[in-house]
């Protein structure tokens, strides 16, 4: 392979990682404060890419006006179904909470399947991102661009608020340690209902941005991406948000060269990402930047 | 309910459903005889899910996995060698599966043999997972459960890919499934019973304070696992023989979703609790069909809506997490005495059975 078409595939498992990494800090966010997978995170991905698509296919807004409004509405989603599913199992065994969560992620996808159709559609992506730009002699799609782009200023964003805002502020002590935080006088739900609003919004953003690079939506389009965005925040060590980011861009470059190197093993690239969450987890089980967690006794 | 009399209760009510099984097999039509076959199964598969799940408390979400690898290895073991010939069109099937096939009177080795290599697959999952604590263990049995997917709809050579193996012969009758249905509940309620069976309620209540009181809790996972996945796989041999077909997609996460709606309702830990909901899960999801069949109320008309079942049963299962996580069993065992004591015959003394539990309990 020579070096231009690796530099491509460089910037295609960029792209693709820097996706995974939005996904990932939605799953790393709730984990690091409820111990919790939220299985639902990633139909809250698919569900984003529905509502921009319904908002350009329907109400004819502009293509970046219907993203933010998407975005906004996953928000919403996500804090919906904190509300509803997981807040009231807060002081549950935590099996529970796990169950609940496989079972909200499943009506996601059945109930799309019933409202939305089960039909993949196909998603109008604005010219910037299906453009071809020329660097160098190398041919590079506008997706492999400006994915990276906003999702890094997207990561600046969110670095701001958890680390210069007081909500901010807040969820970093409500992860170190919830009892003492809830003593202090925060108020544990808002805090948290902000994480899903985060996390969702963030899962949207990966969600509109997925549908420019493939542009084909359909209910069951969250699966994959959720799981490879969890393996990502496991591999970059759960419950820490930087660490989610190299997680995503280590799983996306991993699963791109995979297929560039060794186009036999293409078929068999879902399941070589959990292959190496398994591995992972046998040599370094808290993540490439995790702690190790203390047991509560 | 004095203590000689249980065993003889259980061995004649197991004879008289023996009786009312080989009746049904002669006498129902194929259309119940299908369902029964299908709740057998699925009390085998939900049974075992229960004991890594309920009993022992660690989440897994790999039975849809175990079963494939079940399903599968019966597939080869049973299919005819012309039907290999005809169905491996694409790539023919490797050597050793292209020369032989088991006759029917093989074909309870075949199905422990289906068990024994989705028992190998669990402790090649279970060493490096098992170790680790708490959701790991569900993302890696989901990842399992996805690896065996992947890699069933690309060993062309071995599985036929996608358009899976079709012409299994359907050697799945009531009696074998029962069969295995009442053996897999006796198994696993007794290792249940037992010491084992105690170390693994111990790791469920406080994994930390078991392995203080010395329990080896790697050890009692890793058999708790192992048996759960014997029994998956089992499960997935018996569904290959019934409906005479398997394919990656019937061992799609559905499959596993649709356990974990049975033990959850049935009550996560009670053994008699998941076989009973199985048995009503195989009805429940007959019933249902008429949700997703048109409608014709008067004037209106209401088309069918596909994938209405699931729907359906994600919401039974969140509104049990929500308002009933007990199940219908919570973590008690139905026994004769629960039994003898809602008859409300034997009186006082057998009716305290409950109560005492909840005092124990608060």
């Amino acid at each position: 392979m020579d070096i231009q078409s690796f530099i491509q595939q460089l910037l295609n498992g960029i792209s693709l990682g820097s996706l995974y990494a939005l996904i990932a800090i939605g799953y790393t966010m709730v984990y690091g404060i409820l111990r919790l997978i939220n299985f639902a995170h990633g139909d809250v991905f698919m569900l984003g890419t529905y509502f921009a698509f319904y908002l350009v296919m329907i109400f004819m807004l502009p293509w970046w006006l219907s993203a933010i409004l998407a975005i906004a509405l996953s928000a919403l989603v996500g804090m919906f179904i904190d509300r509803v599913a997981y807040r009231p199992l807060r002081n549950a065994p935590r099996i529970s909470a796990l169950i609940t969560a496989v079972g909200v992620s499943f009506f996601m996808e059945n109930t799309g399947i019933v409202v939305l159709g089960a039909r993949p559609k196909g998603f109008p992506r604005p010219d910037f991102m299906s453009h071809a730009y020329n660097l160098g002699g190398a041919y590079i799609t506008g997706v492999s661009i400006w994915v990276p782009v906003i999702s890094i200023i997207l990561l600046l964003v969110l670095f701001y608020v958890i680390y210069r805002t007081k909500i901010g502020m807040a969820m970093r002590a409500v992860s170190t340690d919830m009892e003492t935080t809830r003593l202090m006088g925060v108020d544990l739900d808002r805090v948290i209902s902000y994480t899903f609003a985060i996390g969702s919004a963030l899962a949207a953003a990966g969600g509109i941005m997925w549908a420019c690079k493939y542009p084909q939506i359909n209910p069951l389009m969250g699966i994959f991406p959720g799981w490879k965005a969890f393996t990502a925040a496991v591999v970059g060590g759960i419950g820490n948000i930087l660490g989610a980011t190299i997680g995503g861009l280590v799983i996306g470059i991993i699963e791109i060269m995979i297929v560039a190197f060794f186009p036999a093993l293409s078929g068999y690239k879902d399941a070589f990402v959990f292959i190496v969450l398994i591995v992972f987890l046998l040599v370094k089980p808290t993540g490439i930047l995790g702690e190790t967690l203390k047991e509560k006794v | 309910m004095k203590r000689e009399w249980q065993m003889p209760l259980t061995v004649l009510s197991i004879a008289v459903f023996a009786l009312f099984i080989w009746w049904g097999q002669n006498h129902l039509n194929a259309y119940y005889i299908r369902v029964l076959n299908t709740a057998a199964i699925y009390i085998v598969a939900a049974v075992a899910y229960n004991l890594i799940n309920g009993v022992t408390g660690q989440f897994s979400l790999g039975p849809n996995g175990f079963m494939a690898l079940g399903g599968f290895t019966v597939a080869l073991l049973v299919l005819p060698v012309p039907q290999k010939q005809m169905v491996y069109f694409l790539q023919p099937l490797i050597w050793p599966f292209n020369s032989f096939s088991l006759p029917q009177g093989l074909f309870v080795i075949a199905v422990l043999l289906g068990g024994v290599i989705a028992a190998l697959g669990g402790l090649l999952i279970g060493f490096p997972t098992l170790r680790l604590r708490g959701d790991y263990l569900a993302i890696a049995t989901f990842g399992f459960g996805e690896i065996i997917f992947v890699l069933a709809n690309n060993l062309i050579p071995l599985t036929n890919g996608a358009l899976g193996i079709k012409g299994i012969p359907e050697y799945s009758t009531l009696m074998w499934t029962w069969g295995w249905a009442i053996f897999s509940i006796i198994m696993v309620s007794n290792l249940a019973k037992s010491s084992y069976g105690r170390a693994m309620k111990a790791i469920r209540e406080d994994e930390i304070a078991a392995e203080a009181m010395g329990i080896n809790v790697f050890f009692h996972k890793m058999l708790a696992f192992t048996v759960s996945a014997f029994f998956a796989g089992v499960a997935g041999g018996l569904l290959a023989t019934l409906i005479t077909t398997v394919s990656p997609s019937l061992f799609m996460f559905t499959m596993t979703f649709n356990l974990l709606i049975i033990i959850v309702l049935g009550g996560l830990g009670s053994i008699t609790g998941s076989a009973i909901t199985a048995v009503l899960f195989a009805f429940l999801q007959e019933l249902l069909r008429a949700v997703e069949a048109p409608i014709q109320l008067g004037p209106i008309h209401l088309p069918g809506v596909a994938g209405m079942r699931m729907v359906v049963f994600s919401l039974l299962l969140i509104l049990a997490m929500l308002f009933y996580r007990r199940g219908l069993f919570g973590k008690k065992e139905l026994t004769w005495d629960t039994i003898f004591s809602l008859l409300g015959r034997t009186g006082k003394r057998v009716g305290t059975t409950w109560k005492s539990e909840k005092m124990k309990l608060s």
